[in-house]
């Protein structure tokens, strides 16, 4: 059972980096625009800053 | 000038037609150097929309930053130096798409706020779930786990389960203690006082090495609490997005004369009376006013219902809503603005709106029925045990176990889950609504009012009967030249062609212009040298031969008559309530199969009516559109308005339909009773989990196991009988 000592706290790590992860990217407006980000990508011109 | 690559270049989209271009200074922000503007853009779809708006507007001179949101219609817009923001609209508006400034300062961004907090609330508590569960599963299905490994796994349990409860549950907590210094119980007290008892009886039987462990419940009690009122916040704020949206595109604006005689753009709130106002043809008013100079014609459909336009002349008050249609107008705004007919509309909708607010959800009720039974079991539970001699730990961990058990997963996710189905359904038919309760109000509506002009006719007279080609094709010449809705309707019957020379408009006359060479003029009888024959009737004369009379009417629209016997079918009762003469309004009535019918009615012997039937117990729907329906759509037991009609109505309305089809009031109700009867069930079947678990939780075999699963199964039932709203068949689909 020692193996639990490196297991568990691997475990809450990836799931604590994974929450951070979704936090940021809601944060940081990702979210914002779920249909201009999808028509955005088949644009060839960069855009106005 | 519209070409023709106007509007989204897919084809997939109409070209909105270019209207009245409103002077957007008003709403001008600036912000370190940069001036800022915010656009309501209609009509944008893809991607080629994107870039052909944001390449157009950020050629202007200037611009810094121009970024259309696809999803919510926003676009947010800089620059530095002296750009007109006028051009910005126009710029958009030549592309034929629809645009409006948009007043930053009354997008209230709360809603938005409650939400994205309760997403994060919700996402912690899942992930603290699928920790917790983890951890917790091996102790579940492993009895023979050593004593020491389960007292090491349940601390690490805590270690995830109470930051994850003390951040996720603080949605609650707040709400329960504000509810109790209220003097209340709502919802959130049982919800708060489970989750913390679960969390603290836990730490206690850890710490004694005992067996069971309640972390992963609460953790689990929270996410699914989060899920219900995460999508009961997400509909709450797209209904309030999408009233904002409408309401930024009629955004009321006015063009007012400074004392200097400088014309300068002012928000229709800032206009204080004796402001004198200058009102373009086309141009709607915003406030109550006196004319002081100019003379028009005005078109009094949104105010009265009345479809023929009447003369507007010095001296004249002019309610607000009153659209200006030939020449422009100087206006005072009324210095007795108490004594208006706006003031007395919002006195009206003020005392609405109280009434409204005194409606008590089922889901409330259901709660307040609720939450002290919860409390007598678990006293009684606690109470039980020590008489029988079981320890007061003993007794307080089965007691605790109750009040877990029993906490409101099903009964709080019963009412969010049938809404947010109900509302995805509705949107999808583009009707949204407005208040959260008002499904429920509308299922229980048995009498429907309805308003006559443009709501129950398409409110834009037509013309009747049969014309000579050559005539028909002469009077367009002149009525494609004016704004006057009895000559829409013949260029409309017409189509499009030249338009007259010379053509000159004699406010509250006519028009006058020559073809081939010869005056000719279209208006009223006694301007075209004719004997007037009543009715709504328009004359043209050409030099030399006999005037001709078009005749016109206010259509009822295709679909009425059909609907209205869809609602009798549904055992409502229609009635016709308006504010236009009794001959027009008997002949809609009869057109459209409504025996009762009322006409000549003010927007107060309007609300007066609805009161009326509300004493007689009946629950009223009232479906209108205009200034004079505002009061009596907020005094309503529940009201429908369509997209077109005026700010105040679609505010003052339960649910707002898009789309120029009736059909959606007959499709609004069914949704509402539907998604009534599902809520009913959840309700039901909320109660019958209870009655199963809580005997289970009182004699004390409610393991963490059994907890886990009999949570996740109930709210698993009635979310699934929500979604039922999703697929099931609406009898107007059919068509």
């Amino acid at each position: 059972m020692t193996v639990l000592i490196y297991m568990l706290p691997a475990a809450l790590l990836l799931a604590a980096v994974g929450l951070a992860g979704f936090v940021w990217s809601l944060r940081s407006g990702q979210f914002d625009d779920p249909a201009g980000a999808a028509a955005r990508i088949l644009e060839d011109k960069d855009p106005i800053p | 000038m519209m070409d023709a690559t106007a509007g989204c270049p897919s084809g997939l989209a109409p070209a909105t037609p270019a209207g009245v271009a409103q002077d957007p200074a008003a709403f001008v922000t600036e912000s370190r150097g940069r001036r800022i503007l915010e656009i309501m853009v209609r009509g944008a779809s893809c991607g080629g929309c994107l870039s052909k708006i944001e390449g157009a507007v950020g050629k202007l001179p200037g611009i810094e930053q121009a970024r259309l949101n696809l999803s919510t219609g926003r676009m947010h817009v800089e620059w530095t130096g002296g750009l007109q923001p006028k051009r910005v609209i126009e710029t958009i508006t030549k592309l034929g798409y629809g645009a409006a400034a948009f007043d930053a300062g009354r997008q209230d961004n709360t809603e938005g706020q409650t939400e994205q907090r309760l997403l994060i609330a919700m996402v912690v508590a899942g992930v603290a779930t699928m920790g917790v569960m983890m951890v917790a599963e091996p102790l579940w299905f492993s009895p023979d786990v050593s004593p020491e490994t389960r007292t090491l796994l349940h601390w690490v349990s805590a270690l995830i389960a109470i930051p994850a409860t003390a951040f996720s549950g603080r949605p609650f907590f707040e709400s329960a203690v504000a509810s109790i210094r209220r003097g209340r119980l709502n919802m959130d007290v049982p919800i708060s006082l489970a989750v913390i008892l679960a969390i603290g009886i836990s730490i206690y039987e850890t710490a004694r090495g005992g067996e069971h462990a309640y972390f992963d419940a609460s953790v689990m009690l929270l996410f699914f609490l989060l899920i219900g009122r995460f999508f009961d916040a997400r509909l709450r704020r797209r209904a309030y997005a999408a009233a904002n949206a409408l309401a930024a595109l009629q955004t009321a604006t006015a063009t007012r004369i400074g004392p200097l005689g400088a014309a300068e753009a002012v928000r229709a709130s800032d206009i204080r009376p004796g402001d004198v106002l200058l009102v373009a043809a086309g141009e709607r008013l915003a406030v109550d006013a006196e004319v002081v100079s100019g003379a028009s014609e005005i078109d009094l459909r949104m105010v009265t219902g009345e479809v023929t336009p009447s003369a507007a002349y010095a001296g004249q008050v002019l309610h607000a809503g009153a659209v200006n249609l030939s020449a422009p107008l100087r206006v005072r705004a009324a210095a007795a603005a108490s004594q208006s007919l706006t003031a007395e509309i919002s006195r009206l909708l003020e005392a609405g709106e109280q009434k409204k607010s005194s409606y008590r959800r089922i889901a409330d009720r259901a709660a307040e029925a609720y939450v002290p039974q919860v409390h007598i079991a678990a006293a009684l539970t606690f109470v039980g045990w020590l008489v029988f001699g079981a320890s007061v730990s003993q007794a307080a961990f089965t007691a605790i176990t109750v009040l877990i058990i029993t906490c409101p997963c099903a009964i709080a996710l019963a009412a969010p889950m049938v809404q947010v189905a109900a509302a995805g359904r509705l949107f999808k038919h583009g009707a949204y609504l407005a208040s959260g309760d008002a499904l429920e109000r509308i299922a229980a509506v048995d009498h429907v009012v309805f308003d006559k002009t443009g709501t129950l006719t398409l409110g834009d007279p037509k013309l009747v009967g049969d014309y000579p080609t050559e005539q028909m094709a002469k009077a367009a010449m002149l009525a494609r030249a004016s704004r006057h809705p009895f000559s829409r309707a013949i260029a409309h019957a017409a189509g499009a062609g030249p338009v007259a020379e010379h053509v000159e408009e004699h406010p509250g006359e006519g028009v006058s212009g020559e073809i081939d060479g010869r005056q000719a003029r279209l208006g009223s009888a006694a301007f075209c040298g004719a004997a007037a024959r009543g009715g709504s009737e328009l004359w043209f004369a050409v030099a030399g031969e006999t005037p001709v009379a078009f005749r016109f009417e206010d259509a009822l629209r295709p679909e009425a008559k059909e609907t209205i016997e869809r609602l009798r079918s549904m055992g409502l009762s229609v009635e016709l309530l308006s504010g236009d003469s009794d001959a027009r309004v008997a002949k809609a009535a009869a057109d459209a199969g409504i025996t009762e019918w009322s006409a000549a009615a003010t927007p107060v012997s309007k609300a007066e009516r609805l009161a009326k039937l509300e004493r007689e117990g009946r629950k009223v729907l009232m479906v209108g559109d205009g200034l004079n329906d505002a009061a009596a759509l907020a005094g309503a037991h529940a009201s429908l308005a369509p997209g077109g009609a005026v700010d105040v109505s679609r505010l003052a309305s339960d649910c707002v339909y898009s789309g120029d089809s009736l059909r959606s009031v007959a499709l609004i109700v069914e949704v509402a009773r539907a998604s009534r009867q599902r809520m009913r069930e959840n309700f039901a079947f909320a109660a019958l989990y209870n009655l199963v678990a809580v005997p289970v939780a009182v004699v004390g075999w409610a393991t963490p196991v059994v907890a886990a699963a009999a949570m996740s199964l109930s709210s698993a039932v009635v979310t699934l009988n929500a979604l039922r709203l999703s697929v099931m068949t609406l009898k107007e689909d059919g068509k």
